[in-house]
């Protein structure tokens, strides 16, 4: 059970606190309601390369980085599809310091034309990286776009193309800096050896100020219900042949969403899970091979991919996940199975709890999902999943009509 | 009173924090293991660490170590791997097997109420590991697959190849495994070293988080008959052959984008004198995210996502590392900023506002990485194995707090030497 306690600012600034005065250190988060999914079709990558100008410097304070570390701190910082997320640790009594940085970074940036013409090419680099220098780099992208045509995570928190990152001028960063990065649109969670008062004053002197902006109402497109299976086929100089599936899921307010985060569980999670044990381990037709989503906030995509065998064909491949679906879609699991996963979660949700960064990074998503106390409720709502409930969300999901394959083939 | 944000709230400096290295408790199991223990936490996890004398340096082939440590949990005289494997999962408890150049590590991560159910497994697996024919030949082949795999990749290359060139192929610390050493590998192989290395091997254990009651009754019954400690282990001595070559330009890909960018020089372990005062130096050069490489080559030039410099520990030697990616065009131009900021180190005093930045930054990082139960018994396992005791944990606090610019000075003109260092791209 994680105690925290919750305020609002005048300027719609929501503030949670979480005290644990066993650990000398104090975790600030701030979390912007602002990801990927927010971005403009035509440049993409945006809410990300972002991301990087928030440590270029902000108007009162040149450089954001250096005062921090003189307190003693760390931070840092991810951009996903849905939101955008600010933390730094420091020793709690130099907590001050962090409140001035975010604070004067929230107020405004410095704008400046170095920061965006260097960030720009570290994004770039970091592109090239992770998604193109890389083998099957691209499978992401392709895969995005083949599942989604309509809704934004059809393109990655990277960005589309290089091309949109690069093109981004100074006038794009001020708008979405003021459109995105406002007190109402924001969310400051404060773990660690802090009180509430001490936060509560120390929340009004530096983020009170600061104006609120237009509230952000969210609308975007809505996937249309997928009608006919969709694949692509890729050759590439890799050297092993993979197969990549996707199906259509709930998002994380749907009713199944728990039910279908076990279902990836059953089978892949873990190396006694169904896939690895009979596709790796049994048939050997999989060298490797993994069932997850991302836990998105719209309905997003539950994921099966594996790296081939050598000599093993695609045909032989695709069959053999299949026969998986099919006895998860016609065969209730037994109880045991069911409690095991369950087990699992716990422990996985204990274990994540144990650093004031992760509760902090936990209070701030499910209060960005509407009230941080789901944070311990989850564990409750997967003791609430059946057998039957797994295996009727497993029909609805596990539909050919619902799915998305990519043919990822070597070239040699 | 207008609120200033121009100047920086009042901050306590962390050289001024007094660091404390919580003590460990110790006890040792019937068989004579040791059992360093740290008990505390807000989660009621647990951790035990089992650490072997069974790391590749012992090994005689190539693999053999790595291999008998991954399928340790693979099969034993009454359970399949699969069997194995879900009474662990099934009480949400991970085991994880990792193997180093002296050492390799069973670890458990368990809820404290189940650990009663999974540590009779975990003993089991130690005493009665049977490495089935099917499970070698599965691993076998997922290796070389996983193999061909890493050989496409440019920073996988790189990592291999400097290790080589700093301390020669036939030392643990720069040999790799090849297909022909997958192949090679048969399970008379893997069944002679876990009888010599683990079933009656030297082992020592760590543990962590919130026990339950009976714990040391718990470890004595499943871990503490066990025939360990029995023999002593002798250290094997490797003699390091360096490569006379220094410089290394290396095509994997004609394709890549970008250039894998190794530079690397011997440096003395731990125990040597320099140490502490090396780590404060690398901190500047390269060790973080404000060092003078990042902010020199990333966040001026743009020509990296990130650039890194470290001292990597082993316990018999050391390397000074910087490592990159970089654009394919700017790969020449990364090198010759990381030689121009050796060079500034060697010809130019540290300032005092610099220092004082990054001797607050190093000791607040410390203060954080000792939160909590792991990262406390994690510290001491370093110590432990290294043969290092409380009084370099303070050493180092205090040569931290005290170290001057002409000291710094001084280890720049002796290790941050453009000569002294290998340099490797694989594009």
């Amino acid at each position: 059970m994680i105690q925290f306690e919750k305020f609002q600012l005048d300027n719609g600034l929501k503030v949670l606190v979480h005290q644990d005065t066993s650990t000398p250190m104090a975790v600030v988060n701030v979390l912007y309601n602002v990801g990927a999914k927010d971005e403009d079709p035509v440049k993409t990558g945006f809410a990300h390369l972002f991301e990087h100008l928030m440590f270029g410097g902000s108007v009162n304070i040149p450089v954001y980085d250096e005062p921090l570390q003189r307190a003693g701190g760390e931070n840092n910082a991810y951009t996903t599809n849905d939101l955008t997320n600010y933390y730094c640790q420091l020793p709690a009594e130099n907590i001050e310091t962090a409140f001035w940085l975010e604070s004067d970074r929230m107020l405004s940036l410095a704008f400046s034309k170095k920061s965006l013409e260097v960030q720009r090419k570290v994004v770039c680099e970091e592109f090239k990286e992770h998604y193109i220098n890389k083998p099957y780099g691209d499978a992401w992208h392709k895969m995005r776009s083949l599942a989604y045509t309509k809704h934004p995570y059809r393109w990655m928190t990277i960005g589309a193309s290089l091309a949109h990152v690069e093109d981004a001028t100074m006038e794009d960063v001020k708008d979405f800096f003021f459109q995105f990065y406002r007190p109402n649109n924001a969310i400051l969670v404060v773990t660690g050896n802090v009180q509430t008062e001490q936060v509560k004053q120390l929340a009004e002197k530096w983020f009170g100020p600061i104006e609120a902006g237009k509230p952000y109402v969210r609308n975007l497109p809505k996937e249309p219900v997928q009608e006919k299976m969709r694949s692509m086929d890729v050759r590439a100089d890799v050297p092993l042949d993979m197969l990549m599936m996707t199906w259509h899921m709930g998002g994380r307010f749907d009713e199944g969403y728990h039910a279908t985060d076990l279902i990836t569980e059953v089978l892949g999670g873990g190396t006694s899970a169904r896939l690895y044990e009979r596709l790796i381990k049994v048939k050997q037709i999989f060298s490797s091979i993994d069932c997850y989503h991302f836990g998105t906030v719209d309905p997003g995509l539950l994921v099966i991919e594996g790296k081939l065998v050598k000599g093993i064909s695609m045909a032989v491949a695709e069959k053999a996940v299949l026969e998986e679906i099919e006895k998860i879609k016609n065969e209730i699991l037994d109880a045991k199975e069911v409690q095991k996963v369950i087990n699992k979660t716990e422990s996985v949700i204990c274990f994540e709890d144990m650093s004031i960064m992760n509760r902090a990074h936990s209070l701030a998503f499910y209060e960005l999902l509407g009230d941080a106390d789901l944070m311990n409720k989850e564990l409750g709502m997967y003791q609430k999943v059946t057998p039957a409930m797994i295996q009727q969300t497993a029909q609805k999901i596990f539909q050919d009509n619902n799915r998305n394959t990519l043919y990822y083939y070597s070239k040699s | 009173m207008a609120l200033d944000r121009i100047v920086a709230p009042v901050i306590k400096d962390a050289i001024d924090f007094n660091i404390q290295l919580k003590p460990y408790q110790k006890l040792s199991l019937d068989n004579g293991v040791e059992v360093y223990a740290y008990e505390g936490g807000s989660q009621e996890v647990l951790l035990v660490d089992m650490v072997f004398y069974a790391g590749n340096s012992f090994e005689q082939k190539n693999w053999v170590a790595a291999a008998t440590n991954f399928l340790l949990k693979n099969g034993t005289s009454t359970k399949t791997s699969f069997e194995i494997t879900d009474a662990f999962e099934f009480y949400g408890a991970h085991l994880n097997r990792t193997c180093t150049n002296e050492t390799a590590t069973v670890t458990l991560h368990s809820l404290s109420k189940h650990f009663k159910e999974v540590i009779p497994i975990m003993g089991e697996i130690i005493s009665e590991a049977s490495f089935p024919e099917k499970e070698i030949a599965i691993l076998k082949q997922n290796q070389i697959q996983r193999l061909l795999l890493n050989l496409k990749k440019g920073d996988f290359i790189a990592n291999r190849l400097i290790d080589e060139y700093l301390f020669g192929f036939d030392h643990p610390y720069g040999k790799y495994s090849v297909e022909k050493d997958y192949t090679a590998i048969n399970r008379e192989d893997l069944m002679a070293f876990y009888e010599q290395y683990y079933l009656n091997g030297k082992c020592v254990i760590f543990i962590a988080g919130k026990f339950p009651k009976n714990m040391e009754a718990l470890l004595n019954k499943h871990i503490g008959q066990l025939p360990l400690n029995k023999k002593d282990i002798k250290e094997q001595v490797h003699p390091i052959i360096s490569a006379t070559q220094k410089k290394y330009s290396i095509v994997n890909d004609a394709a890549s984008v970008q250039g894998s960018i190794r530079l690397a020089r011997h440096f003395p372990n731990r125990h040597h004198p320099d140490f502490p005062a090396a780590q404060v130096l690398n901190n500047i050069f390269g060790g973080f995210f404000g060092s003078r490489l990042m902010s020199n080559i990333r966040e001026d030039k743009g020509y990296t996502y990130g650039i890194h410099s470290y001292l990597q520990n082993f316990k018999h030697a050391g390397a000074w590392m910087v490592s990159t990616d970089a654009g394919k065009d700017v790969c020449k131009a990364t090198i010759e900023e990381v030689y121009k900021e050796m060079k500034k180190l060697r010809e130019e005093m540290v300032g005092e506002e610099e220092l004082k930045l990054v001797k607050n930054y190093m000791l607040g990082a410390l203060l954080g990485d000792l939160d909590g139960p792991f990262q406390i018994i994690s510290r001491w396992k370093t110590y432990l194995l290294n043969d290092l005791t409380e009084d370099y944990f303070y050493n180092t606090i205090k040569v931290v707090r005290s170290i001057r610019p002409e000291e710094l000075q001084a280890l720049a003109q002796a290790y941050l030497k453009e000569e002294d260092f290998y340099e490797l791209v694989v594009y």
